[in-house]
């Protein structure tokens, strides 16, 4: 008899694994490239290229909440966000996270730390005026759905071959400028210079990690959308959530209107129908990928189950 | 949760484990000789109540059935976390029967699949001078803690220590302090 709801994405999964597998492939087409054309010196980029990435990971929790000005609250202060994170928690059987609320009006949440003992949840005041206690609910869930399964460490190894491309892009142009013919080896004898097939292989390196990190982190959001939605059983409320917050940042635009006014030229229709540049760089999938989602959700929490009890009019 | 849990981002959620509540009649007994502790007959199962049809008839499904007999009938409430609160009472001295009713309530929610939406189960028990204790088991750990309300926001937590070295013996008591969640203001105790 099955007792469970949680629908197998294997569609979603799917495209994840592939994903990663391309991300590890160009890590590794970029260490082998380096130290072919670089041999003394794709070590030691490499293992620094690591440590940054490693201390990003390690700290991310401390980095993330500075960065946002946010600070961490008691039960005592906040004991309303403490008692839905605390119940949350113990449904879903994981450690609780640092609760810290961020003094500003943007209503936004966000999740970090290296390892669910060591994570912290945040939400702005903003969020908190705007949403209901049932939305709320559904942020923080899908929150501790990235912090379960270990967002920030997948999405940081993901990312080390592009901060090493970054490392080596900037190593070659500085080596352009300071004669890099100094620095030439015995494979390159037809004159090419080291530095420009540095900056050309870590450019193009860069430039797939970004677009491939992107995808990836649009793909992590829709597994916590998912996570999140059967950690609370309502998809609903935080679709309601979703909608409320990203019409209310979507409405207000960023850019000064002069500054975009030159960019619309290039944007008079998108070059193929729903892959936009805006869609391929952004970190978030759209609000209808999101609702698509959450609804099919809903509608497999809705479904009648065989085997399972029987239904009224029996004669109970 | 594995390396490929964690690289696909699919946590499957945690399955409730409901056998553990059939070892609360002894434990009682125990509460009842070494600390005048009796209980109330009250019971409580509190869980997430899914939205949609199939969670809807469920709960009719299985209020109707507890209801259907000649004690008294079962009280639901919604608390102001959203979680849904069932109250079965029997008569205190039967406590195997409200074991089996909380049981009833566990096994048919999770034959539908709703297992995962499961948070907790309580038995009431309080002593003559009036104190009150809450005997708590928590799906996902499979582990019970004793909760003892003092005050509207104020927990009594020597006789909550006590009551865990009587019962360590009889229960399968949660090790862990942090996971000891209070549930203030919980219906039926």
């Amino acid at each position: 008899m099955a007792t469970t709801r949680f629908i197998n994405d294997r569609g979603l999964t799917a495209r994840m694994t592939l994903v990663l597998f391309l991300l590890g492939a160009i890590f590794v087409a970029l260490i082998v490239g380096l130290m072919y054309i670089f041999p003394s010196y794709a070590v030691l980029i490499g293992f620094v290229g690591l440590g940054i990435a490693w201390y990003q990971w390690y700290k991310s929790d401390t980095l993330a909440l500075k960065a946002m000005r946010a600070r961490e609250v008691t039960p005592q202060e906040a004991p309303e966000l403490h008692g839905v994170i605390d119940r949350l928690c113990a449904l879903a059987d994981m450690p609780k996270p640092r609760v810290a609320i961020a003094y500003t009006d943007m209503p936004n949440a966000f999740a970090t730390g290296r390892s669910p003992s060591h994570s912290a949840v945040c939400v702005t005041t903003g969020i908190l005026d705007r949403l209901t206690a049932e939305e709320m609910e559904g942020v923080l869930a899908h929150e501790l759905s990235h912090v379960a399964h270990r967002d920030v460490l997948v999405m940081t190894v993901a990312a080390s071959a592009g901060i090493i491309a970054g490392m080596a892009t900037r190593g070659a142009q500085y080596g352009a400028i300071f004669g890099g013919g100094d620095r030439r080896d015995s494979n390159n004898n037809n004159g090419i210079p080291v530095w420009i097939l540095v900056l050309a292989l870590s450019l193009v390196v860069y430039a797939v990690s970004f677009f491939l990190t992107r995808l990836l982190s649009r793909y992590r959001e829709l597994c916590a959308d998912r996570s999140g939605a059967y950690l609370t059983q309502k998809p609903s409320a935080l679709a309601s959530a979703l909608t409320k917050i990203s019409g209310e940042i979507a409405s207000i635009p960023t850019k000064d209107l002069r500054e975009t006014q030159p960019m619309n030229a290039f944007f008079i229709a998108p070059a193929v129908s729903g892959m936009t540049l805006k869609t391929l760089t952004s970190t978030h999938p759209s609000l209808e990928e999101r609702l698509e989602q959450l609804a099919r959700v809903s509608a497999e929490l809705g479904k009648p189950m065989d085997g399972g009890f029987p239904s009224a009019g029996l004669g109970l | 949760m594995g390396i490929w849990d964690a690289l696909t981002g699919r946590t499957k959620p945690v399955r409730a484990n409901l056998d553990a509540l059939f070892s609360l009649p002894s434990a009682a007994i125990t509460l009842q000789t070494a600390a005048a502790f009796q209980p109330t007959g009250v019971g409580s199962v509190c869980y997430r109540a899914a939205e949609g049809a199939a969670f809807a008839q469920t709960q009719r499904d299985v209020v109707a059935l507890l209801d259907n007999d000649d004690d008294p009938d079962v009280e639901s409430s919604t608390d102001s976390f959203g979680f849904t609160w069932l109250v079965a009472r029997q008569h205190p001295e039967d406590l195997p029967a409200l074991v089996t009713d909380l049981h009833t309530v566990n096994t048919s929610l999770e034959a539908q699949g709703f297992g995962s939406s499961l948070l907790c189960s309580m038995v009431g028990f309080a002593d003559a001078g009036g104190r009150r204790l809450g005997l708590v088991y928590l799906y996902k750990q499979g582990t019970f803690y004793p909760f003892a309300p003092q005050g509207p926001q104020q927990r009594d937590n020597l006789l909550e220590i006590q009551v865990r070295d009587l019962l360590k013996d009889d229960l399968p008591v949660e090790p862990q302090l942090s996971r000891w969640m209070p549930l203030w203001g919980a219906p039926g105790l």
